[in-house]
This record gives structure tokens, sequence and C-alpha cells, in this order.
């Protein structure tokens, strides 16, 4: 089953962002403690896009789509306008060096990486197209 | 959306976080966490007992004060964390780096 949700570049909407992954998932049965790491890595992938690529531009929208079945991973895609911000092109800085630079970011990339599977980028008719897929234990 | 709550218990300031913290609400935290700072304390507990989420944002909020709460000989437990709140301190690894305590009984003791 497909799932979209069409969101404003807000960081306000985020709230709204998450309601959505957590319904669509618990809707299939998916585990509790997975649909929370979920939305964490979505909500990072999403916030990054709406303040680096969209400024916090309320007018920007980009699209969340959500495939969702049964005993397959999960896809998630993010669509949208902007420019690409290819997280498998940084690596996350180490612990230490956040905490001795007093740094606030930073730990977003890490933590995405370590929950999905799988983050790829794309192109399509013009669009980006970033990919995150995730296995997940439906109940 | 995040409501804090500030109480003065035992020379130790207590702040209550109660909601999710996310990019538009991490500065709530760090706001808080200054005040604190600013007005002396050198005991600080964060009660997350009514933290139902947080994100890398507010996460990084707490990491920030990490090497200055060294400085300035300042101590920080937190405590109350639902599973699900836990389990996002600990895919970073975060619970190894901050002091968290089960309940406040057990944040006392840690900070005494």
């Amino acid at each position: 089953m497909k799932y979209v949700h069409k969101v404003g570049c807000s960081i306000e909407n985020l709230k709204g962002v998450r309601d959505f992954i957590r319904v669509s998932l618990k809707n299939h049965g998916v585990a509790d403690l997975e649909i929370s790491e979920i939305v964490l890595a979505l909500d990072e992938m999403c916030s990054n896009l709406m303040i680096h690529a969209h400024h916090c531009n309320p007018e920007d929208l980009f699209e969340l789509h959500i495939d969702i079945d049964k005993n397959d991973p999960v896809v998630f895609e993010i669509v949208d306008d902007g420019t690409v911000f290819d997280i498998n092109q940084f690596h996350a800085p180490a612990l230490d060096n956040i905490v001795q630079e007093k740094r606030k970011g930073g730990l977003g990339i890490r933590l995405v990486k370590s929950i999905m599977d799988k983050i790829e980028y794309q192109n399509i008719s013009g669009r980006n197209v970033c990919r995150l897929i995730k296995s997940v234990h439906f109940q | 959306m995040i409501h804090i709550r500030r109480i003065q218990e035992d020379g130790a300031d207590v702040i209550a976080l109660i909601g999710e913290i996310d990019a538009s609400s991490s500065i709530e935290l760090d706001l808080a966490i200054a005040k604190s700072v600013g007005e002396g304390f050198k005991k600080i507990l964060v009660d997350c007992g009514a933290l139902e989420y947080i994100s890398s944002a507010g996460l990084g909020v707490f990491m920030s004060y990490i090497e200055e709460f060294k400085d300035r000989g300042i101590r920080m437990v937190l405590f109350g964390m639902s599973d699900k709140v836990w389990n996002t301190f600990s895919i970073l690894g975060l619970d190894e780096l901050l002091q968290i305590g089960k309940d406040k009984v057990e944040a006392k003791q840690m900070i005494a």
C-alpha cells in the first residue's frame, strides 16, 4: 500500500510528518520501537531538507511517500525540487569531536545511517528522489 | 511542542520536559539549560518522564554542554526516560556520554 504526505518546508510541520509516519506504519502492524526509530531517521531527513535545501520556506513543498507491503522492506521516498544533499557523501563526525567542539549538529547523519538499511538518491523527471529502505518486523 | 517547567529541589535545578523536542523546539531546551547555568546551579536534573520524543536536534543540545559542564564542575543527570526515548540516546551511544538515572531518587543519588 502507498501513502503520500505533501508538506510545506516549515519546521513547524515536522510534528505532522511524524504523525503521518506513525499512523501509516501502525496500520500495518510494525512494532512500536521500530516505528520510533524510523520516525527519528525521517524527521532528521525532512528537517535537513526543510532547513538546508529550502531555508524553511513554507511555500516550498515536498512529498513523503511510504510504500508498505507485508514481508517486504518498507520503502520511504522524499521527493522535492531543492538542492540535493547526499548524506552518503558525508562521514558522520566522531562523537568525541562533537563533544569537544560543543557542536549541536552532526548527530543526525550518524542516526539515519544507523537506522536505515539503505539510502539512495535518484533524479526522476527533474525531481530529486531520496529513497530510504528499512526491513521491519510485521506483527 | 515542548513545555518546560523548572523547580528547585535540595539545591538542584529540576528541568521537566513535557512533550516532543525536535528541530523547531530544541532551542527551548537550550534556553532552559542556559538559564539554569546562568543562575549558578551546579546540579541539574532533567526529568524526562513526560518526554514523548526527542530528535537529534535535542540530543545535540545535551551533547553541546558536556565539555562546558566538565570545565565548570556542573553535574547533570537525566532521568525517567521511556524505553523509546532511551533507545534514541542509546542508538548513538549517548547513554555512555551522559549520566542517565532510572528515576528521580536514583538521579539524586548520582548527583549527590
